[in-house]
């Protein structure tokens, strides 16, 4: 399974996706420029956390215009794997892939701390190895996480069972429904604030992340 | 353009003395020195470049004191930061800086700003910066909305310029007093790791080469903040808003990336690199020629403007962010403008080397300036200093020790954790990125940050300590005590203490008790850091601290970085398991003076800190060291602020655990003496013997580790018994409690 990460002007927690990936995981992942106009090759792709272009305006707002996108959206249309993690999930949804928006934190704070996280669906390829309910703990690190999305969009994440993470115990940043993490209709484009790939070595404190990257390297050996 | 004003008129009207450069320097840089009057531009970058921020003419004899010198040592100070062998060819690469003017005028992009000037400082070395940390000193919270919102501000400038950085910020020290009221401060320090292969110089060389300008445009902002920083605050400088620089960390990351391709994959094309940090453009050209022995001449025209119209005066002492000076190899200049674009960075050739030793500008086909490039940089008189010894430090010598006088222990220590200095500063190290690049062992709230070195078994302990109110008592004995809890803060961390960078932040030196007490503290800090082995490899100097004639205390703040060889033998300042022992290292004594208990009972501080012996505590120290790399240690957590019990209560908060400890020999008030040099220090069972052994006498058993939440301690002449929880609340919720205070 090869894996693209995006590096966005800004982007910094790219070298964190990677060593997850390579280093943790021993999969095959590489670097790809926000330049790049093709994706072929790649059987998924991660948007990685980070400053794109300063986050100036709103977050997310000026990398869903970089030229990468359109490659980015033909991937989530052909089925392929579509993993946006806090900037990356801000950019999925500026790109409408996924519905809602990020607002600032309630707090009005920028707040890096480990929190609780309840897995509400173990059913998409990057969850898989989650049990349904499962509480795990995952490290957030953002200034805009507060899920919004207006009561039809949630109705319809509910029915659809688009919810894949909620906060568990203790809301962070005041989203909606103490939404982390929602994934497309199809399953196979998921955003999230918190930083699975943070969550990856005891030696930096937890390993809950974990099961998502081997849900996700999993799924790409079946397909 | 024409310049302001002509030399005659500047030799009448003096416009200088309003750049903080004397009538004497004027005559000598007249008479000795250029042997002419100088135009208005070169009068401009006289004053910039012989400002205290720049020339350390007042500091100088004073830095003298400290060793630079180690066998680790690969560069002291006088380059961009100081660089530290940690073996297998790596290097840490670390400075700190102050930003304290700025961030009293505008807090956000004072701390901004000086988070990105400290930056360029390490990755202008060729090392990536790998962790920030801060010493923040605000005056007092309670009562003051102003001080607050300053507080709120200065966090968020730190966070954001971090944050969107990508670099984990590992904490530092937050403190509070009234003396801050006027001035707060503001420190950053930068870690940057490296090959030391890879090591650059900001030095300008080789006739013909090409000085190249990088990064953002130059705007008006910062134009004199140099000068800014070396003078008085006082009300009517309330409006030199302009003199504070904006910061943009987009722009920097940016920049960052280039500069770093650069240096690591094409450094057969750069000569040299600097920073474009205080006094802007003059001081980073000149500081290169100076390096290489070289002349220099400039074309301000080709210099990026972001505003039309700026004079040569202002082009040369803008302090707009995020740009820096190149030094490139002719007929690279296109290769190097290349990897700036890829950034969307400009990058233009504004000068070249020259022959000879002078410093040729032109601005709109004329020439501005012609002087000797040292005459900017190495002639600068040094300023003799006057020097008096404070008569309420001489009274203190006399009078007889203050001691805490109180009912209870236990609703002492809970007034203590109250104390906003003693209590939990989740609330600002949650507004900073501490995890970015998954390298952070240890996270803000510890005696110091660990991070691992990636693909090694090593990592790297950093912290921050300043401890004003010591040094006010007794500068020398504060200076060293600052060093002591330095190292008690790394090696609590499992780490070797390697070496030290500092920030002197210090009232106005002209004052002689003030330039006393700079010089009294530097050589404590200098005998602490000879017997500690931990050189001084960089460091920043920021006098007149002070406002309407109020000074701040004198506060050094040290930042020390130490080496762990191995990731396993990282020591947690928490409790871990029950049963396991509990060790005091180090002897306590009544030593009060300048203690936080000594400030909330009484209102002030008085006294005499005690002299610390340093072999002694030297010794014991290494000998703890050892006995962690042998695993012998469980936990480790430094006494400070508050002393004993605090320390005990904060080794088991976010534990399950308790404490059972017994000091029945112990009068109840030693419980909250600030003796430096201490820890305490958790052993399981089964090694208690292999440990006592390694530290003696050195330390004594105190109590075990309890599976109840519970503080217990057993005194002479009191108990102390508390549930841990009651106490955990307090300490959490003191600042955020005091931030959202209507009053």
């Amino acid at each position: 399974m090869k894996i693209a990460i995006v590096v966005f002007p800004g982007s910094n927690c790219d070298i964190d996706m990677y060593e997850a990936l390579n280093t943790v995981c021993h999969a095959e992942a590489e670097y790809v420029s926000y330049r790049t106009k093709k994706l072929d090759g790649f059987d998924a792709v991660i948007l990685p956390g980070g400053f794109s272009y300063g986050d100036y305006l709103r977050a997310g707002a000026i990398a869903q215009f970089a030229p990468v996108i359109p490659a980015i959206r033909k991937m989530a249309q052909d089925g392929k794997l579509v993993l946006g993690v806090c900037n990356g999930f801000q950019i999925l949804t500026e790109m409408g892939l996924l519905p809602g928006a990020l607002k600032r934190n309630n707090s009005l704070q920028f707040i890096c701390e480990t929190v609780k996280l309840q897995v509400k669906n173990n059913q998409i390829p990057f969850t898989t190895e989650y049990d349904q309910d499962q509480i795990i703990d995952i490290p957030i690190a953002h200034g805009e996480g507060n899920y919004y999305a207006d009561d039809a969009t949630l109705a319809e994440l509910e029915k659809n069972n688009q919810i894949v993470f909620e906060y568990y115990q203790h809301n962070p940043n005041g989203s909606v429904k103490n939404i982390a993490g929602i994934c497309n209709k199809e399953g196979n484009v998921l955003g999230m604030m918190p930083h699975p790939e943070r969550a990856v070595e005891e030696v930096l404190g937890g390993t809950d992340g974990l099961p998502l990257f081997k849900s996700f390297l999993k799924s790409g050996v079946l397909a | 353009m024409k310049q302001a004003m002509t030399p005659e008129e500047i030799k009448e009207e003096k416009p200088y003395l309003d750049w903080s450069l004397t009538e004497h320097e004027y005559d000598y840089i007249c008479d000795k020195l250029l042997k002419r009057l100088p135009n208005y531009t070169e009068i401009g970058l006289f004053s910039a470049m012989w400002s205290e921020h720049c020339s350390y003419k007042k500091s100088k004899p004073v830095l003298r004191l400290f060793p630079t010198k180690g066998k680790r040592v690969v560069q002291g100070p006088g380059e961009g930061a100081g660089v530290v062998d940690i073996d297998d060819g790596q290097a840490v690469v670390f400075k700190a800086e102050s930003h304290n003017h700025p961030t009293t005028v505008e807090p956000y992009q004072g701390a901004a700003t000086g988070v990105g000037g400290i930056l360029r400082d390490v990755f202008s070395m060729g090392a990536r910066p790998v962790a920030i940390l801060d010493s923040l000193h605000f005056g007092e919270l309670k009562n003051n909305p102003t001080m607050r919102y300053k507080m709120e501000e200065t966090i968020r400038g730190v966070g954001d310029y971090g944050n969107c950085m990508g670099i984990p910020n590992l904490g530092g020290e937050t403190t509070f007093d009234s003396c801050y009221n006027g001035n707060i401060l503001l420190n950053a320090m930068c870690v940057g790791l490296m090959n030391i292969k890879d090591m650059e110089h900001g030095k300008a060389v080789g006739l013909g080469n090409s000085i190249m300008y990088v990064g953002a445009k130059t705007g008006r902002d910062g134009i004199h903040g140099a000068t800014f920083a070396s003078a008085d605050f006082s009300k009517e400088h309330e409006t030199q808003r302009s003199a504070v620089q904006v910061g943009d960390p987009f722009m920097e990351k940016l920049l960052m990336e280039a500069c770093l391709k650069l240096i690591l994959k094409h450094r057969d094309w750069l000569v040299g690199i600097q920073d474009m940090g205080a006094a802007g453009i003059v001081s980073s050209s000149a500081e290169m020629a100076t390096e290489g022995n070289a002349g220099m001449k400039l074309n301000l025209d080709l210099v990026p403007q972001r505003e039309p119209n700026m004079s040569a005066y202002e082009i040369m002492l803008s302090e707009s962010q995020e740009r820096m000076l190149l030094c490139v190899k002719k007929g690279h200049e296109e290769d190097v403008k290349k990897i700036f674009k890829d950034y969307n960075l400009d990058a233009v050739t504004i000068g070249r080397v020259i022959e000879g030793e002078n410093y040729v500008l032109y601005h709109e086909g004329e020439q501005v300036c012609d002087i000797p490039v040292r005459s900017l940089t190495e002639d600068v008189l040094e300023e003799p200093s006057k020097e008096i010894k404070p008569q309420y430090i001489i009274d203190a010598e006399k009078m007889p020790a203050w001691r805490p006088s109180f009912e209870s222990s236990g609703e002492t220590l809970k007034r203590l954790l109250n104390q906003p200095t003693i209590a939990n500063d989740q609330f600002i190290t949650q507004q900073y990125d501490s995890q970015v690049r998954t390298n952070t062992i240890v996270k803000p709230g510890s005696d110091a940050g660990v991070l691992r070195i990636r693909h090694t078994k090593k990592a790297v302990a950093m912290c921050t300590d300043t401890n004003g109110r010591f040094v006010y008592l007794n500068p020398k004995i504060g200076g060293q005590r600052s060093v002591i809890e330095s190292v008690c803060n790394i090696v609590a961390s499992g780490a070797k203490p390697l070496a030290i960078t500092d920030c002197l932040n210090y009232g106005d030196p002209n004052d002689p008790e003030i330039f006393w007490g700079l010089r009294e503290s530097c050589q404590g800090i200098a005998d602490a850091c000879r017997i500690f082995e931990t050189p001084v490899v960089s460091g920043n100097v920021s006098l007149y601290n002070e406002n309407d004639g109020q000074a701040i205390y004198p506060s050094p703040m040290i930042g020390m970085v130490g080496l762990i060889k191995n990731t396993d033998y990282v020591i947690p300042m928490h409790v871990q398991e029950a049963d396991d022992i509990v060790y005091l290292v180090g002897k306590t004594t009544a030593d009060f003076a300048g203690s936080e208990v000594q400030k909330m009972l009484q209102g002030k501080i008085s006294g005499l800190p005690e002299a610390p012996n340093l072999e002694v505590i030297h010794d014991y120290l290494k000998n703890l060291h050892k006995a962690m790399t042998q695993g012998l240690v469980t936990s480790a957590h430094d006494l400070s602020e508050g002393g004993l019990a605090v320390s005990l209560a904060e080794s088991v908060f976010d534990t399950e655990f308790g404490l059972n400890i017994n000091l029945s020999e112990f009068d109840k008030t030693l419980l909250f003496s600030e003796t430096p040099g201490r820890l305490i220090v958790s052993v399981k069972p089964e090694n208690k013997s292999a440990f006592e052994s390694l530290l003696g006498s050195a330390v004594q058993e105190i109590g075990r580790v309890t599976d109840q939440r519970k503080l217990s301690i057993k005194l002479a002449n009191d108990e102390l018994n508390t549930d841990v929880a009651s106490l955990e609340k307090i300490w959490k919720e003191s600042i955020s409690c005091l931030m959202k205070s209507k009053a």
